[in-house]
């Protein structure tokens, strides 16, 4: 019995994220904002006040970049600093609960608001600006989008494990939105001054931006392979860094 | 949305695991991984379900624990008794495996805590351990039994800790003593053999404090252990079959709870008198002599001093005849803190112990 069968742990992992769900679609402090956020200001930049549907379908791509990085970052740092200063961890820790089915969990409900968010641009941009793509963009846009929330995620659970939950949303809105802007998931990054196109590039948000871009023609036109290679340097050094408090965490 | 999600989403996540049952068929590897365990488990002594011998634990070389030995049968209930910072729930982290003892040794059920075996065997209440605001007590049942076996089912859950009626409330609508009792329904969630409590009822009035004791009795005398730790004499004295007093990281004194309650049942005469030091040092019925201030020799030969006995009525008739001069008499209840300062330096450090074996050991 020293490990769960894997049927039992694949119910352990479904119910822990439903549980994380129902908890997180409660709190309207998280909800409203992860889901009307984007959809408002893109309902207003990218469709009302855009001209043509050209900027409606660049700016629906870029709006769903910021829109899926928000419940990476609040779900994971919030989450995980309360849960922490709650003692909710310590607890599950003790339970014969796989620590997998607590990240599982929070990468799941940060995928099913992602989606809820982009189902929501996606009816803006067809409905109001009038972009038509074919379906394999559509997918493909998605499919970018949420794998590309686990970079985000990362980061998150970095600032979870070092913040509480009254500094983590703080911290996390000082990262969140001046990178959201530098990024250009507002507006265009080509519309942004030189200077600040040239600083676009440390943040990972501009590479995420640039990856889903790419799939309507876009991009700034840079290698997409050097997108992905940073992505994949932001996650793993994120992750790294949180494995190392995780630890100390534990052997505290 | 959430009713789209309510009634769409769940069903379909279980219909996934249900699915995934039939992929994967492994139920009778478990059944002989779970018989193998069966066969490699009694390599401890029947019944015993915790063992703490000589354990010694520091946090950054400050000694939080030290020498620490007891056990606990199947059906017995164990209070773990002391002031704040004397280290209980230091030891209880211990027996759950969070930390590693620095020296000595933990068995639960003849295994290492904190291994997956076990933690299936155990039901667990930390002392702050908030639950979700927003998770009603049903939803958070259901979340919790879902890590065990064979779990209890949600409605004996709640009839279990006293909950009826609150399945659909959520967790943050609740009062304290309602938050506790669904703290303790998720520890009894997967039916344990033995349950670790840790200051169960800290926080709480006396009324509530007293209706989760009866649930806590009540889950005791189903047969499994249960370990709690407390700083209420009374709770100890209510719930326990064995008692062990922990101050400073010491255990001072262990044994039934009326001998716990005889040896630090104290109380405190407090006095002035002319009678000499020594002879109030020898004094059979004086258990610890505190003097305060030292004759003046300007004004009289009287000493202020407290002392702490078992019986005030003796002392204070033999004080009284013995001492003409004997004045400024006060006689008070010796507190809790009083006791175990009085036990710890009487320095008959866990002179009862608790079992046989210790003794032999």
């Amino acid at each position: 019995m020293n490990t769960l069968t894997v049927r039992h742990q694949w119910a352990i992992h479904c119910q822990e994220t439903w549980s994380e769900w129902l908890r997180l679609i409660r709190i309207p402090m998280f909800a409203l904002p992860t889901l009307l956020f984007p959809w408002m200001f893109y309902a207003f930049f990218g469709v009302m006040f855009g001209r043509g549907a050209g900027n409606a379908e660049y700016l629906m791509v870029s709006y769903g970049a910021f829109g899926v990085i928000g419940p990476a970052l609040f779900g994971f740092g919030v989450g995980v600093a309360s849960d922490r200063q709650q003692g909710l961890l310590q607890l599950k820790r003790v339970l014969p609960m796989p620590m997998s089915a607590y990240f599982i969990a929070k990468i799941g409900i940060c995928l099913m608001f992602s989606v809820l968010i982009l189902l929501g641009l996606a009816c803006i941009a067809v409905l109001m600006g009038g972009v038509r793509l074919e379906l394999g963009q559509w997918l493909l846009l998605m499919l970018i989008l949420l794998i590309g929330t686990l970079p985000f995620c990362a980061m998150g659970l970095f600032i979870g494990l070092h913040s509480n939950s009254q500094s983590a949303p703080a911290i996390i809105n000082l990262l969140y939105l001046p990178m959201a802007f530098l990024s250009g998931l507002w507006i265009p990054v080509f519309v942004l001054p030189v200077i600040l196109q040239k600083i676009a590039v440390v943040f990972p948000a501009y590479h995420l931006a640039q990856l889903a871009l790419s799939v309507i023609g876009k991009h700034q036109g840079q290698p997409l392979s050097g997108h992905v290679l940073i992505l994949l340097l932001y996650t793993g050094i994120f992750l790294l860094l949180a494995g190392l408090a995780w630890r100390r965490l534990r052997d505290r | 949305m959430t009713l789209v999600m309510q009634d769409y989403l769940y069903p379909a996540l279980m219909w996934c695991c249900k699915k995934a049952e039939n992929w994967t068929s492994i139920t009778n590897v478990h059944a002989i991984m779970s018989q193998q365990q069966n066969l490699q488990t009694p390599s401890n002594p029947p019944g015993i379900l915790a063992e703490v011998s000589g354990v010694k634990h520091a946090f950054e070389r400050l000694a939080v624990l030290n020498d620490i030995s007891l056990s606990l049968k199947a059906g017995q209930v164990l209070a773990i008794l002391g002031p704040n910072g004397a280290g209980k729930t230091t030891l209880v982290n211990l027996m759950l495996g969070v930390y590693k003892p620095d020296a000595g040794h933990i068995q639960l059920f003849g295994q290492t805590p904190g291994v997956l075996a076990v933690r299936q065997r155990i039901g667990v209440m930390l002392q702050q351990a908030e639950l979700a605001d927003t998770l009603k007590v049903y939803e958070l049942i259901r979340q919790f039994s879902a890590y065990y076996q064979s779990p209890l089912s949600t409605p004996r859950l709640l009839e279990m800790a006293g909950l009826e009626g609150k399945a659909k409330t959520r967790y943050g609508k609740l009062s304290g003593g309602e938050k506790r009792r669904v703290q303790f329904a998720i520890a009894l969630a997967g039916e344990p053999d033995l349950l670790f409590l840790d200051e169960p009822t800290t926080g709480l009035d006396v009324q509530a404090r007293r209706s989760l004791w009866r649930n806590i009795r009540a889950y005791a005398q189903r047969g499994a252990g249960v370990i709690l730790t407390t700083h209420y004499l009374e709770e100890a004295d209510a719930l326990a079959d064995q008692i062990v007093v922990l101050n400073q990281g010491r255990m001072v004194a262990a044994g039934t709870p009326a001998q716990i309650k005889q040896r630090v049942s104290l109380k405190q005469v407090h006095c002035r008198t002319g009678l000499p030091v020594a002879e109030l040092e020898s004094h059979p019925l004086i258990e610890k002599l505190q003097i305060e201030t030292q004759p003046n020799a300007d004004q009289d030969k009287l000493i202020q001093c407290t002392l702490l006995t078992q019986n005030a009525e003796a002392l204070l008739r033999d004080l009284l005849q013995r001492d003409q001069a004997l004045t400024d008499l006060q006689v008070t209840g010796a507190g809790l803190e009083e006791a175990f300062l009085a036990l710890t330096e009487t320095g008959t450090s866990a002179a009862d112990t608790l079992t046989d074996k210790e003794q032999a050991a």
